[in-house]
């Protein structure tokens, strides 16, 4: 069994307005030097067999991502 | 001869199909539900209602999950063989995100849940969800939703739709609902199933399930 990590962000340049709402709570609370925030996922697999990652970044193309809007990262760690 | 029969899906989480059956009933149409695991549409199917609700409880992204469901290979011979598909809020999503029309539907700019009446304009009337409808004609029709700002090439589309007025939810080009290029498969957030008795304010939802049942 191997773990798979994949990350899913909202692709730079379009709006991510959860991003927006947590910049505007972070400067209230007194973070003013965040500049920019970006929420995106994470997402571990674990799979079994061959090539995991390969198998991932297929999920993601398929299903995981919509890469209209969002950007995928697949990282076998360890 | 009878009535033309109409398939409305339910998926887990689906919420609006007994308002959607019910507009087809009303508009003389035959309603039959189908369900997610279903491989093909009830038989002699001639058109598909996919209803507004939080299908597969919103997860990973609105109509991701459902999009990828066995029935939605089915809806998508029909809608290869010219059949009509309307598909509203949840539904629209659906179609988006299984590739049956362009773009994606995001959260709404303001992050806030929004339910409301809304004025609807034509911006396209060559295409047949808006009967006789000149461009420019308002229709008045609930919607209420989170994910609503369609993102995506107005190009690829035919926008039959815009919001009046303000932009609501930070929808590009203030689309409230397009069409696939060749016209049979339509999807907007606002409830059309919602606005089909005089009691509820509205009957200007009729025009979009006539259009279905023709």
């Amino acid at each position: 069994m191997t773990l798979v990590v994949v990350t899913v962000m909202p692709k730079k340049g379009v709006l991510d307005p959860q991003g927006q709402a947590v910049q505007g709570a972070l400067a209230h609370m007194g973070f003013g030097d965040v500049s920019d925030v970006r929420v995106g996922k994470r997402i571990e697999l674990e799979i079994a067999g061959h090539d995991p990652a390969g198998q991932a970044t297929k999920m993601c193309e398929d299903l995981l991502a919509n890469q209209l809007i969002e950007d995928f990262h697949v990282e076998v760690p360890g | 001869m009878s009535a033309t029969r109409v398939a409305v899906l339910r998926f887990p989480g689906t919420l609006d199909h007994e308002s959607a059956a019910r507009a087809v009933e009303g508009t003389g149409g035959e309603p039959v539900y189908a369900h997610h695991e279903d491989a093909a549409l009830p038989a002699g199917t001639r058109a598909v209602v996919i209803p507004g609700g939080f299908s597969y409880g919103d997860h990973l992204r609105p109509g991701a999950l459902a999009s990828r469901t066995p029935i939605m290979g089915a809806v998508r011979a029909h809608a290869a063989d010219g059949g009509k598909v309307l598909g509203i809020c949840n539904g629209f999503q659906i179609l988006c995100e299984s590739g049956l029309l362009p773009g994606v539907l995001r959260p709404n700019a303001s992050l806030s849940f929004i339910c409301r009446q809304a004025d609807l304009q034509v911006a396209d009337s060559g295409t047949p969800w808006t009967g006789g409808r000149n461009e420019g004609e308002v229709l008045s029709i609930p919607f209420k939703h989170h994910d609503g700002a369609w993102f995506g090439d107005p190009g690829e589309a035919r926008v039959v739709l815009r919001y009046a007025g303000e932009n609501p939810n930070g929808s590009i080009d203030k689309v409230a609902g397009i069409s696939n290029l060749g016209g049979n498969v339509m999807g907007l957030m606002p409830h059309p199933e919602e606005a089909q008795e005089p009691l509820l304010g509205s009957v200007d939802g009729r025009v979009l399930f006539a259009a279905l049942l023709s």
